[in-house]
C-alpha cells in the first residue's frame, strides 16, 4: 500500500528577495548563537565588563603616560576612537566569522552553500548580532567615559545628523570590509580564525584611532589615509566633540561634507572590491574543493 | 540532454592537486573521479555503491555544485553545475551521513525551521513539514531538545529531515545511514523508500557502501570503484550476469597456504576470495558450473584443509562487486586506508 503524500505543493515560492530571506534568517541565527552561549544574566556581564575592561587599560597607560592630564584634548580624541573602535573588530569580524564559524565547528557551511541564498548576504545578517552587542560595548564605554573620566560630552552640542549618518556609513563600510575578509576566508583554515581580529588590531595603529597619523613614519602614513576607517573615526569625533576634534592636524584640511565624500568613494570602493573578490574566492574554492573542508584544529 | 534526465554527466572526471606542506612545488595529483558516464531518469532512485574513497563523495559534491570538475561536464535538472548553479540549488538538497552538523544551540524544530526558510518555505507550512517529517522518522518526541543534546544517530535522522523537508526535485544522500545503529538505518531507508513512494516525479542519488542497502532500496546501481563507474543496472540485472555462474560458501579449517590465486588457477573457478572466520577461514567461490567443485576440494583435501560446511547459494551484489574489482568491498576498503 502506497504511503499518502507528505504535502503537496512543490514549488518554493519565488516572490521574496533571496538576499533579503538570507539576510533575515542569518540574522535571526547569528543573535541565537551571540546570545545563547550562556545565561542572561551572565551575558549582561560579560557584555559590560569587556568593554571597560579594555578602555581600563588605555585610561590606566594614559594616566600613567601623562600623569593623569585627563584635561586635555587628546584625552577625549583618544577615548572616543578607541570605544568606536569597537566596531570594527566586531562588525568585520562578525561577518567574517561566520564562514569558519560554519565550516568547522557547526558542519553546516556546505548545506548552506548548496541552499537558494546569497552568500554575502547570509554573512551581512550573521554580522549583525556582533554589531548589536557590539553597540552595547560603545554605549558602556561612552557612559563610563562621560560618567566617570569627564569625557566631555553635551546632548545639545552633538551634530546629531553628521553623527548618525557617519555612523551608519561607518558600519556599511566596515560590513563590506568584512565581507572582503569573509570570501578570503572561504579559502583559508581554520588557524586563520580570527582573521577580522587581526587586521582590525592591524588597523587599530594605521587609522588615527589612538593617535593622529602624524605619529606614524611618513611611509606607512598613506596607508592611514588609505583607510576609510581614519575618515569615519574623524567624522565621528567632529560630530561629538565639535571645535574640539578640529584641533587636531591630520585632517583639519577637510570640511564636514568632503570627509563624508572620502568616506563614502572608499565604502563604493571597498563594495566593489567585497564584490570581486566574493566572487573570485568562490570560483577559487569551488576548484580546490575548500567550500567544506574542514581541518579539525 | 533529454527532458526526463534529472542528472546526466558526460567523462566527467576530477583530479586533486595536494601540494606538500614543506616544498610547496612539489605535488601530487590524485585521480578521484575519471570519466564518469551516468543518465539518471526522474523518478528513479539510484545508487552508487563502492568502498570509501570510490569516488562517491567527489561525484555528489560536483552534482551538489559544491566542487567544480577537472574534466567532462554534468548536469543536474537540466542545468550546468559550472555555469548555473544558482538555478540547480533550489531544485536540490543534500545529506552526508557520519557527521554531526547543525546548530547545538538550536532545538531541533529550530534548526529545521531554518533551513526550511533559507529555502523561501513559508514559516506555517515549514512547521507542519517538520512535525510530520519527524513523526515519520521516530523523531517527534525530540522536536524541542536542543540538537547539542541529541546523540548522533538522532541527529543524523534530524539532518536526514533537513533534506526532505524543503521536497527537493533531486535529493543527493551521501552514506545516509552511515554510523547508525542497525534499528535506526532501517527507519531511514523505510523512511526513503515511503518518501519514494509517495513522491514517484522525485528522483534520489544515494551513496552507500552497505550492498544491502543498494540491494533493498536502489533501482539501479552504478558499482564504482577507484574513480571508475565499473557497472550500471538495476540490483537484479547486476546479479543476473552471475545467474549461470555456481556460486558456492564453503567454511574450512586453517587454510594451511592456501591462497585465492592457487584456486583460481583452476579450470573453472573464476573468483575465489579467502577470509578469516572463526577457528578457520570461509571460502566463497563463483565457478563457471558446479563441475568445476571437485577440483577445488580435492586442492583442499591435498592440503589437509578440511570442509565444515558447504552451501550453494543465489549471486548477491557482493558477488558482483567481487567479479568486477576482484576483491570484497571490505577487503577494497582496507587496501585504500593503507
Amino acid at each position: 500500500m502506497s504511503t499518502p503524500p507528505i504535502y503537496q505543493s512543490t514549488n518554493l515560492p519565488k516572490t521574496r528577495s533571496a538576499a533579503w530571506r538570507s539576510f533575515r534568517i542569518a540574522t535571526w541565527l547569528g543573535w541565537q548563537i551571540e546570545s545563547n552561549w550562556t545565561d542572561p544574566i551572565l551575558f549582561a556581564i560579560y557584555s559590560m565588563l569587556k568593554p571597560l575592561a579594555s578602555a581600563a587599560i588605555l585610561v590606566v597607560m594614559y594616566g600613567v603616560i601623562t600623569n593623569g592630564q585627563f584635561e586635555n584634548p587628546i584625552f577625549p580624541y583618544i577615548y572616543l576612537g578607541n570605544a568606536f573602535y569597537i566596531y570594527v573588530g566586531a562588525v568585520m569580524t562578525g561577518v567574517s566569522w561566520a564562514v569558519i564559524d560554519d565550516r568547522e565547528h557547526y558542519r553546516t557551511l556546505k548545506y548552506i552553500y548548496v541552499a537558494p541564498i546569497r552568500l554575502p548576504a547570509y554573512w551581512l545578517g550573521r554580522g549583525v548580532a556582533r554589531f548589536l552587542t557590539g553597540s552595547f560595548a560603545v554605549f558602556i564605554t561612552l557612559a563610563a567615559g562621560v560618567l566617570f573620566l569627564h569625557v566631555p560630552f553635551h546632548p545639545a552640542r552633538v551634530d546629531w545628523p553628521l553623527f548618525l549618518l557617519s555612523l551608519m556609513l561607518g558600519v556599511v563600510m566596515l560590513a563590506l570590509m568584512g565581507l572582503v575578509l569573509a570570501s578570503i576566508s572561504l579559502m583559508i583554515a581554520h588557524h586563520f580564525f580570527l582573521i577580522g581580529e587581526a587586521v582590525a588590531g592591524a588597523l587599530y595603529l594605521l587609522s588615527g584611532a589612538i593617535f593622529p597619523l602624524e605619529v606614524l613614519p611618513p611611509w606607512l602614513r598613506p596607508l592611514g589615509f588609505a583607510m576609510p576607517i581614519t575618515y569615519w573615526l574623524e567624522l565621528i569625533r567632529r560630530s561629538l566633540l565639535g571645535d574640539l576634534a578640529r584641533g587636531f592636524p591630520t585632517l583639519s584640511g577637510f570640511n564636514n561634507g568632503q570627509l563624508l565624500g572620502i568616506l563614502t568613494g572608499l565604502s563604493v570602493l571597498f563594495g566593489l572590491l567585497a564584490a570581486v573578490t566574493y566572487r573570485l574566492c568562490d570560483l577559487q574554492a569551488r576548484e580546490k574543493g575548500l567550500i567544506d573542508q574542514t581541518t579539525n584544529y | 540532454m533529454s527532458a526526463d534526465l534529472a542528472i546526466e554527466t558526460q567523462n566527467l572526471g576530477r583530479i586533486y592537486t595536494i601540494r606538500n606542506r614543506r616544498e610547496r612545488r612539489i605535488r601530487k595529483e590524485v585521480v578521484a573521479l575519471r570519466d564518469v558516464n551516468l543518465q539518471i531518469p526522474r523518478g528513479e532512485l539510484f545508487g552508487l555503491l563502492g568502498p570509501n574513497g570510490a569516488g562517491k563523495t567527489t561525484l555528489i559534491k560536483i552534482l551538489t555544485t559544491l566542487l567544480a570538475p577537472t574534466t567532462g561536464w554534468a548536469r543536474v535538472a537540466g542545468f550546468d553545475v559550472v555555469r548555473e548553479p544558482h538555478k540547480i540549488r533550489p531544485r536540490i538538497n543534500m545529506v552526508s551521513g557520519g557527521e554531526a552538523s547543525g546548530y547545538g544551540l538550536l532545538t531541533v524544530r529550530e534548526n529545521l525551521w531554518m533551513f526550511a526558510q533559507f529555502y523561501g518555505l513559508p514559516s506555517r507550512e515549514a512547521n507542519r513539514r517538520i512535525e510530520e517529517l519527524l513523526r515519520r522518522i521516530g523523531l517527534a518526541d525530540r522536536i524541542h531538545t536542543k540538537s547539542s543534546d541529541l546523540s548522533t544517530g538522532l541527529r543524523q535522522k534530524m539532518n536526514i529531515v533537513r533534506g526532505f523537508l524543503t521536497d527537493p526535485e533531486i535529493l543527493f544522500l551521501d552514506e545516509p545511514t552511515l554510523g547508525l545503529d542497525v534499528n535506526a538505518a532501517r527507519d531511514v531507508r523505510r523512511f526513503i523508500r515511503e518518501w519514494m513512494d509517495a513522491h514517484p516525479d522525485r528522483t534520489v542519488l544515494l551513496t552507500t557502501h552497505y550492498m544491502v542497502e543498494a540491494d533493498e532500496l536502489c533501482d539501479r546501481v552504478a558499482i564504482i570503484s577507484q574513480g571508475r563507474v565499473l557497472a550500471c543496472d538495476s540490483p537484479e540485472a547486476l546479479k543476473r550476469r552471475l545467474q549461470r555462474d555456481a556460486l558456492f560458501d564453503i567454511e574450512i579449517t586453517a587454510p594451511n597456504g592456501l591462497t585465492s590465486s592457487m584456486l583460481e588457477a583452476l579450470p573453472g573457478v573464476r573468483k575465489a576470495v579467502l577470509t578469516d572466520a572463526d577457528g578457520g577461514a570461509r571460502l566463497s567461490l563463483i565457478l563457471a558450473a558446479d563441475s568445476a567443485l571437485p577440483g577445488v576440494i580435492h586442492v583442499l583435501t591435498e592440503r589437509a584443509v578440511q570442509v565444515r560446511h558447504l552451501t550453494k547459494r543465489e549471486p548477491t551484489l557482493e558477488d558482483v562487486f567481487v567479479e568486477l574489482v576482484g576483491r570484497p568491498l571490505a577487503e577494497e576498503e582496507v587496501a585504500d586506508g593503507q
